[in-house]
């Protein structure tokens, strides 16, 4: 399992574009924000959480179709699939790795990007707590996109299609703790709730994204 | 097993040729109810109730928007029990019916929510608001596109009934998720459920619910919407059979020939 994710990792790193477009993508909607609803701080501060955590998704969801795709057209799938180690273990092995090579530098980068948006002070620790919590889900969910759209020409439209539905309920309650964290609120309730989805996505949905690639891979 | 024991199985109708030898001998009969029900319930709505004390005569669209919510909704659920019968017993009739059931769901979900921003605009003052039961309409009707647009993306039909049907166990339990979160998210404008209450019926519960005069012609859409989307879930099922059935035709001719 080790030995996988270090190779998926090693893989995203030299390949290059996996690792810092997702990040790059990130600054680019970040800055294009004040150039479409204007400059003033105050505006800007009130949305500031909620376009940090959308930012963040679409980045999370731009290297999906990247994920099982080229060990798909390489056939390092069908190898990985008859390999002793479960399926389930392989995908959340690949949600892991997709989540330290995006999910982890999002996080990381987001309260510098707060800074750009003018997000108020108390804001920073809770859009980090809500993002570091919030993107394993986001890494999981893709995943299972991914494993559904795997073997088709073009599915990187329709991988958006299916999966941002299903970010819906992570999405609002993360957002929904950046926000409030922003204005000084209590958060504990959506923050029980994200960490709760997270945790549920992480221990379930490998077993669909594996039960579908079974199909796939058929 | 016998076979009179058979005869009596629900699972018989897995075979497409007793599925539509039925579905066909039923079908006039869905047809017909349907539209009698739809024809004098929506008449009686329409032109035999009065126009209610507050809202005028625009309490009418109820008519059309309570029932398409229902079916809109209830679409999914049967979506999801096919499913689950295809991936348990693999019977191509159930999968077939859950994809001949999705377009459908879609147009209800689109009915539901254009009535009810006809409705709102005069009432609300405005056509759209981030209500929750409006927004996880508006998510449920991107879980059925998601689910229509896997369907049509996949050409083996047997890997397509597959995933989606895992797709619609994994989006059944995000929509049920998505409905919460919207609630805790923003605050409802819509009533509350206010047709089918129990306290409403034995009228014990003072809460607002929609009064007799509205609740029979109502009833009546319901029950016409509810034989219509039958009629058409038979009639589109059949219709991916024969689709099916020549395909295999036409493989078969090319292999012979």
């Amino acid at each position: 399992m080790i030995a996988l994710l270090l190779r998926d990792l090693k893989l995203a790193f030299r390949a290059g574009g996996g690792f810092g477009l997702g990040l790059a993508f990130f600054l680019i909607v970040t800055v294009l924000v004040p150039f479409s609803v204007g400059p003033q701080s105050s505006l800007l501060t009130t949305i500031a959480p909620g376009v940090l955590w959308l930012g963040a998704l679409l980045a999370c969801l731009l290297s999906l179709d990247r994920l099982l795709a080229l060990d798909w057209e390489d056939g390092s799938l069908d190898l990985l699939a008859t390999a002793p180690l479960p399926l389930e273990a392989v995908v959340t092995i690949k949600a892991l790795a997709h989540w330290l090579t995006t999910g982890l530098p999002l996080v990381l980068a987001a309260p510098f990007l707060g800074v750009l948006l003018n997000l108020p002070v108390p804001g920073f620790s809770w859009l980090v707590i809500s993002l570091l919590l919030g993107t394993p889900a986001m890494s999981v969910i893709g995943t299972f996109g991914a494993a559904l759209t795997v073997g088709l020409k073009r599915g990187g439209l329709l991988l958006s299609l299916l999966v941002l539905p299903l970010y819906v309920p992570t999405l609002i309650f993360g957002a929904e703790v950046a926000r409030r964290g922003a204005t000084g609120m209590e958060t504990q309730t959506p923050l029980l709730m994200l960490a709760g989805i997270t945790a549920a996505t992480v221990a379930l949905l490998p077993f669909a994204s594996a039960a579908v690639l079974r199909i796939n891979l058929r | 097993m016998t076979i009179a024991a058979k005869a009596n199985s629900l699972w018989e109708y897995a075979n497409p040729r007793k599925f539509l030898a039925t579905s066909e001998r039923v079908l006039p009969f869905f047809w017909i109810s349907a539209g009698l029900c739809l024809v004098i319930g929506l008449t009686w709505g329409f032109f035999f109730t009065p126009d209610d004390y507050k809202q005028g005569s625009t309490v009418k669209i109820i008519y059309l928007h309570v029932p398409a919510a229902l079916m809109a909704v209830n679409c999914w659920l049967m979506m999801l029990a096919t499913s689950l019968v295809w991936l348990v017993r693999r019977h191509h009739v159930s999968a077939l019916a859950a994809r001949a059931a999705a377009p459908i769901g879609i147009v209800m979900t689109l009915i539901a929510l254009a009535t009810g921003a006809i409705w709102g605009q005069p009432m609300w003052g405005t056509w759209w608001a981030w209500d929750p039961r409006l927004t996880s309409f508006l998510i449920l009707f991107l879980f059925y596109l998601g689910y229509v647009a896997l369907w049509e993306a996949i050409e083996d039909p047997d890997t397509a009934a597959d995933l989606t049907s895992v797709l619609c166990l994994v989006g059944s339990v995000f929509a049920i998720l998505s409905r919460y979160a919207v609630n805790f998210w923003n605050q409802g404008l819509h009533q509350g459920a206010s047709v089918m209450r129990a306290g409403a019926v034995t009228g014990t519960d003072t809460e607002e619910k929609v009064s007799n005069i509205y609740f029979y012609p109502l009833l009546l859409c319901i029950i016409g919407f509810v034989l219509l989307f039958i009629a058409l879930v038979f009639y589109r099922t059949g219709t991916e059979i024969r689709a099916r059935r020549i395909k295999a035709l036409l493989a078969r001719e090319r292999v012979n020939g």
